[in-house]
């Protein structure tokens, strides 16, 4: 059995890359986790826009999102920092070089406890990248405690009931001058996807909030966001498909309606599309839709504001257009003449 | 018509003193925010232009208007340029510490002071002259309203009358002080000088002994604060992102960088910056920026103090552990917590070497001068940017803030060196590389910058476990492997700090250490040793940890060695006793001092004489 299969073509993106020049190391996440699906959108994204994976920085905290940037673009630089610090890393790493296409993927504990400082001065410099919320409301890594986007009321395998109301990064990110705010889905890959290209091609601040449910550690009775709360609490919930915990959540959710979708954790996910009247301009329309829904214990998602005018932090700072890190000396040590001029001043 | 009053039981009255000639100090007490700074820098840099050596020192309270402040001015035929504990000349200008002001001089002291005060009521044995500030203020200054800032200048005019300072240099000095931009202001100012000269050539019989008389010891020198010539050493350095958080005494390098950067460092072509500088919303995110930077190709700094250097602790150890350069300085003041923010120390030095979880330890340089403080600006980039590593620059706030002689600055020789970064062509030769290998046997890895144009330059940076091609490990053999490497790249690093400057005295026993502000002390302490009780000293400037070998050889070769320092703990020789031999460490003795003021040489003398005193009886 000589036979000799041709191998077929290899599909290259418009830059002569495969899809697999995109991805990263294996994933160490538990099987099901809804960050491995968001990776899998992050590879497709940037091999469809075939966006050169050595021009991309990729940058996280720490937690079981901030793993996920080694499980996709293996041939990006990748740095995993420190708990909540991802904002100040990605700011001076942009300021270096501002040629970098800049990705953060943060989690819930990043982004709206320990790193809450970092991520609200983010937003108000409006530094271009974007920032990724793997969002699931609760603490993997340490083993299931309730992170700030925990749902109020929402209980703990070990029978802790959250009684403070969760922050809504959206919402943050509205108020503090993110340029594009989005909501998606772990689940909803045709969405997802749009958001995700929508921000990579955005010249802002770019932040995506993304409902990503943690099948470990929030799949029990009395988690607001298990399946049976869902099913117990909201009608639509028996719409939705079942995810087993081993598999990924692949959910389509067509615009303009709500669904509901329990994880196979049992979280509670009501997504909603914005109406295709809706105002992505208006901020203050944002984030009355926003709190109406949460009032509702509904999740909304899609792309709540976008500003395409602003200007950005590299703008204000007015850098050089060649990367700072590596400006020759001939440019950034000033000549003999200028220190003697100091020095006769201080004579 | 000499309004001196001496009582009869004085011990001067009737007799003149020796003339004490450039050497003594000037003590201008005033009210925080009372524009006397200006009246200072005028009166100390009319001094300075008669080539006489002068240091000036600001003591203020962490207060933005009403407290106390003291500025001190040392004239020193010698060149001593420390704080002198005694103060000979008093301007008594607050009310509220006029009395202590006076109680605390020795006999002998003079005090220029407000008349209204009737500071000559209180002690017999001083020289006190009276000024009617408020009556002489009016007719030079008609706009009331400017009265309270232009009435310190009069104090300038009286004090030269005294002290024999020359009035074209008083002048020359308040023309450069106000600038071209303010000739109406500087002219108001002279007038009130001048009333001031006026009134005490009139009015008074000199009758203190101090005076100056024209030198020539500062010809060519300059006058600069510590934080400014680190901040011109950022700037030379090529320094492109600046980060900070303002804390005194620190804000004022930053302060200093933003205003050389955007004088220097704007491409006169496109009109764009060649570097960045954000102010962050607090000390971990300005490190978390210099760590991004610097990961990305920048040279980039922080500046900040203690406290500042507390929280960017976790950062540093991801720092020092994913090995990216960085320079931060410290400007240290006193104190846990706020403590004393506007007074001195050298109190981070322990906490700072080892700062961080887990195995850390972090190289320190320690300027002393501002030609140092410039220099090792240059020499921090350089070393971290060499050894990938974050590089402490250790100053403090008498350093930074305080007005010191220096001599200009010399332009850099060097070229700027990158240290090991592989460039696409490198990788193209090579192939690739692993980032954590040590290929050169000195225990630093060739790392990449992202945006290298290459499909095999990027590598994964993390806190966490990595093996040499820089994956994620949890193995025993990759962590020890890991963390003996860059045991081994601290170990390099002593060849290639800055080394100590060390003067062995060949008949002394005694040696002595110390590092930073201190040394300014010590050289006079070590004449005050020699000269009144015969102890000859060597001594050894450290200017670096890790300690390099001259430090070993130093203590071989003395039977006790002092370490001095501004600490209470005895932080730099703890550092020491982690290396020491059991010989080494019978011969280490502390001297300290923590008051929050600069050291000065008296206290060095009295603890060196006191523990050699002991150690003869002990015998």
């Amino acid at each position: 059995m000589s036979t000799t299969a041709t191998p077929p073509p290899k599909k290259l993106n418009r830059i002569g890359l495969e899809v697999v020049n995109y991805k990263g190391s294996k994933t160490t996440l538990c099987a099901g986790c809804g960050h491995n699906a968001i990776s899998e959108r992050i590879v497709e994204c940037f091999y469809e826009l075939g966006v050169q994976p050595w021009s991309v920085a990729k940058l996280s905290g720490i937690g079981c999102s901030s793993k996920s940037p080694a499980y996709f673009l293996g041939l990006s630089h990748g740095f995993n920092g420190v708990h909540g610090r991802m904002p100040s890393l990605a700011t001076g790493a942009m300021l270096a070089n501002r040629t970098l296409l800049g990705i953060g993927v943060t989690g819930d504990g990043d982004t709206a406890s320990i790193g809450l400082g970092q991520f609200m001065h983010l937003l108000r410099r409006n530094l271009p990248f974007i920032y990724v919320i793997e969002n699931n409301g609760v603490y993997g890594l340490t083993k299931g405690q309730f992170s700030a986007t925990a749902d109020l009321g929402s209980k703990l395998k070990t029978g802790v009931i959250n009684d403070l109301p969760p922050f809504d990064c959206c919402a943050l990110a509205l108020q503090c001058g993110a340029t594009f705010v989005a909501r998606s889905f772990s689940g909803d890959k045709k969405q997802l996807q749009s958001i995700l290209k929508a921000a990579i091609v955005h010249n802002g601040l770019s932040v995506i909030d993304v409902i990503s449910p943690c099948t470990t550690f929030n799949d029990h009775e009395g988690s607001t966001k298990s399946y049976g709360y869902v099913k117990d609490h909201e009608e639509p919930l028996h719409e939705l498909d079942f995810v087993p915990y081993y598999e990924d959540i692949a959910v389509e959710i067509p615009e303009g309606q709500l669904q509901e979708v329990a994880m196979h954790d049992g979280s509670k996910l009501r997504i909603r599309k914005l109406e295709r009247d809706f105002d992505p301009t208006n901020k203050f329309h944002a984030l009355e839709a926003l709190d109406q829904a949460n009032a509702k214990g509904e999740v909304l998602t899609g792309v709540f504001y976008v500003d395409t005018s602003k200007p950005t932090f590299i703008d204000m700072l007015n850098i050089a257009d060649a990367p700072l890190g590596t400006l020759p000396e001939s440019q950034v040590r000033p000549p003999k003449q200028a220190l003697d001029e100091v020095m006769e001043e201080l004579r | 018509m000499s309004t001196i009053e001496v009582s009869p039981a004085s011990p001067y009255s009737g007799e003149l003193q020796q003339p004490v000639i450039n050497d003594f100090s000037i003590q201008v007490a005033t009210v925080n925010g009372s524009g006397s700074q200006t009246a200072n820098n005028v009166l100390m840099r009319s001094i300075f232009q008669m080539g006489i050596p002068v240091s000036g020192k600001n003591m203020f309270p962490s207060n933005i208007q009403g407290l106390p402040t003291w500025f001190t001015i040392r004239a020193s035929k010698h060149g001593y340029v420390g704080r002198k504990k005694e103060i000979d000349f008093l301007v008594a200008m607050n009310p509220e510490t006029a009395r202590e002001d006076v109680m605390k001089l020795d006999s002998g002291a003079a005090v220029v002071y407000d008349e209204p005060l009737k500071l000559d009521a209180l002690r017999s044995d001083l020289h006190f002259y009276p000024v009617p500030f408020d009556k002489l203020v009016g007719p030079v200054c008609p706009e009331p309203k400017l009265r309270k800032l232009v009435r310190n200048m009069i104090y300038d005019g009286v004090v030269a009358w005294l002290l024999s300072i020359e009035m074209e240099e008083v002048r020359q000095a308040l023309v450069r002080q106000f600038g071209k931009k303010k000739a109406k202001a500087a002219e108001l100012n002279w007038g009130a000088c001048q009333a001031g000269f006026d009134y005490a050539s009139k009015t008074f019989t000199k009758a203190d002994p101090y005076r100056v008389e024209r030198m020539n010891r500062t010809a060519g020198k300059i006058i600069i604060e510590g934080n400014m010539a680190a901040a011109l050493g950022c700037v030379f350095a090529g320094a492109t992102v600046v980060t900070w958080y303002p804390i005194t005494p620190s804000s004022s390098l930053v302060e200093y960088v933003i205003g050389y950067m955007k004088r220097f460092r704007i491409d006169k072509a496109t009109g764009q910056a060649t570097y960045a500088v954000v102010q962050a919303e607090d000390e971990l995110s300005a490190i978390g920026m210099v760590l991004g930077a610097a990961w990305a190709g920048a040279r980039s700094m922080t500046s900040t103090s203690g406290p500042g250097i507390s929280l960017m602790s976790e950062f540093i150890g991801l720092g020092y552990y994913a090995e990216i350069p960085a320079v931060i300085f410290d400007v240290q003041r006193v104190g846990p917590s706020t403590g004393l923010p506007t007074r001195t120390a050298q109190g981070d030095i322990l906490s700072t070497a080892l700062l961080s979880h887990g195995d850390t330890k972090h190289p320190l340089l320690f300027p002393s001068s501002p030609e140092e403080c410039f220099r090792m600006a240059i020499e921090a980039f350089e070393l971290a940017e060499q050894f990938q590593t974050p590089v402490f620059v250790m100053t403090d706030l008498d350093l930074g803030m305080n007005n010191w002689m220096a001599d200009p600055f010399e332009y850099p020789t060097q070229p700027i060196q990158r240290g090991k970064v592989l460039t696409a062509e490198d990788l193209n030769r090579l192939g690739g590389f692993a980032r954590y290998k040590d290929v050169d046997g000195d225990a630093v890895g060739y790392r990449t910058l992202p945006g290298t144009n290459h499909p095999q330059s990027a590598y994964f940076t993390r806190g966490s476990g990595h093996n040499e091609k820089a994956q994620y490990t949890e193995r025993e053999d990759d962590y020890v492997n890991n963390m003996d490497r860059l045991a081994r790249k601290f170990e390099t690093l002593r060849a290639h700090v800055p080394r100590p400057v060390v003067d062995v005295r060949t008949n002394a026993s005694a040696g002595l250490v110390a590092f930073g502000t201190s040394h300014y002390a010590l050289e006079e302490s070590r004449e005050q040793l020699r000269a009144e009780y015969g102890i000859e000293t060597s001594y050894l400037r450290l200017r670096a940890y890790p300690f390099t070998e001259e430090l070993k050889e130093f203590i071989r070769r003395h039977e006790r060695i002092y370490v001095v320092e501004q600490n209470r703990d005895a932080q730099l020789l703890s550092l020491m006793r982690l290396e020491a031999t059991p010989e080494e460490l019978a011969k280490l003795r502390s001297v300290r001092y923590y008051g929050g003021l600069p050291i000065d040489a008296r206290t060095i003398t009295d603890d060196v004489v006191g523990q050699e005193k002991a150690r003869q009886e002990g015998k």
